[in-house]
């Protein structure tokens, strides 16, 4: 089995005089599910944007390890997979496209069956040939789980998985997620019950704050 | 082949959206009438024709090729890219996407200032080719660099001309030198210092380009 590994060292973000989150430790591993948790604004998608390599921390480190081999930043977009609020893909292109330009742009040949697979697991297989500005917030929600899955990457971050979803959505993804993650290594950032409840283990980044900066 | 492929979804996304070619489009056609207009029934020298020409090739590229990262950063597409690529693939895509745009634009461009202006005609051909070559490419690759760095601030409009002149300024002087000898026609071996500072500047922004930009794509 290939064991994925992330160490979150002393990790620290300030944006100007506003103190995020301060020295956060953690060690996550393959084969879990792991949860940032917190009321909104409390610093959940900054810390999952910084363990995606999207931005840097103020300090502290994320290391991410592929069996023990440390992934250098410039190939860390091979080994992850990413789905937020704030992703937002091409609505020029239809579902297919956008999915075959990722995976060409990625030096992955497009393999079909993976693609309809993925398609039809989300259920959008009956519309992949309209374009993107034409769906729904919940289905742009669910083809973004599929650009996330299309690589078969090793981490995989989402960021308020459930975010525009119905009953059937929601189950859809909660069952990829439990499904994934007999493997792979997975984080939820949410405040949502339901999706906190399939964490192993969860970080409350509010309990990283410190008002030190701030009285400065 | 990524950076390629980049360019693909770029080129099929341009043929879509038609964000940056009717941008410079409409600009050549403007530019281009504007001068028309204010030359009237004068008789302009070829000098100051050939001049003119790059005043034009300048204004137009500042209006259509900060479009490759402005973009993406207006349709907030910047992370999807994040998520595709390492930072000097992302260049090399938008590079190609940029230089095929400065080829069309600048032979349009030609085309159409050939046959409107009588007074503006080329003795030396092959080193009006040369420089416009090399010129080009010049553009397209400072062009690249000036859209990825304005893409990350707030007045995109005002700061693209603002920071490109000072860039392309030696580009300019050198492919208004080298122009006017070719309208003087002066052979390719008696031009070669200007064309060897032309690839000089040409290799300079290219390394330049690529050492900087992983700084300014990360956040």
């Amino acid at each position: 089995m290939i064991n994925y590994s992330l160490t979150l060292q002393n990790l620290t973000k300030s944006f100007g005089r506003r103190l995020i989150f301060k020295n956060i430790n953690a060690e996550f591993n393959s084969g879990n599910i792991y949860g940032f948790a917190g009321s909104n604004g409390s610093g959940k998608s900054t810390l999952a944007q910084i363990v995606a390599g999207i931005i840097s921390p103020t300090s502290g480190k994320a290391i991410h390890k592929l069996n023990n081999e440390i992934i250098t930043s410039d190939k860390l977009h091979q080994y992850l997979g990413f789905v937020s609020p704030y992703l937002i893909l091409y609505d020029e292109f239809t579902a297919e496209e956008n999915l075959i330009h990722s995976l060409k742009i990625r030096g992955l040949n497009p393999d079909s069956e993976r693609i309809k697979v993925l398609l039809d697991t989300f259920n959008l297989y009956d519309r992949k040939k309209d374009l993107l500005k034409g769906y729904s917030s919940g289905m742009k929600q669910r083809i973004k789980f599929i650009f996330a899955l299309i690589h078969n990457p090793q981490l995989l971050i989402f960021d308020e998985p459930t975010s525009n979803l119905d009953i059937k959505g929601k189950d859809a993804v909660y069952k990829m997620i439990e499904e994934e993650s007999k493997e792979k290594l997975i984080i939820l950032g949410s405040n949502e019950e339901s999706d906190l409840s399939l964490c192993q283990e969860t970080i409350y980044v509010e309990n990283y704050k410190n008002s030190e900066i701030d009285k400065r | 082949m990524k950076a390629y492929s980049l360019f693909k979804k770029d080129w099929q996304s341009e043929l879509r959206t038609r964000y940056a070619i009717n941008a410079l489009a409409m600009f050549i056609l403007v530019t281009i009438s504007v001068i028309l207009f204010s030359i009237g029934q004068e008789k302009i020298s070829a000098h100051l024709t050939g001049g003119l020409l790059w005043v034009v090739i300048f204004f137009s590229a500042m209006s259509g090729l900060a479009r490759a990262f402005v973009s993406e950063e207006e349709r907030g597409t910047t992370l999807t890219l994040h998520l595709l690529a390492k930072p000097s693939t992302i260049y090399t895509g938008k590079l190609y996407f940029n230089v095929l745009l400065v080829y069309l634009m600048n032979f349009s461009i030609v085309i159409i200032y050939s046959l409107l202006f009588d007074s503006f005609s080329i003795q030396s051909v092959w080193l009006f080719v040369l420089a416009a070559f090399f010129g080009s490419f010049g553009i397209a690759v400072s062009s690249t660099i000036i859209a990825a760095i304005i893409s990350k601030a707030s007045a995109k409009g005002t700061l693209y001309p603002v920071l490109a002149f000072p860039i392309l300024l030696p580009l300019i002087l050198i492919l208004l030198e080298l122009t006017k000898y070719s309208i003087d026609g002066k052979s390719i071996a008696e031009s070669y210092v200007e064309l060897a500072v032309l690839i000089c500047y040409d290799v300079i922004m290219l390394t330049a380009s690529y050492m900087l930009f992983d700084f300014i794509w990360e956040d």
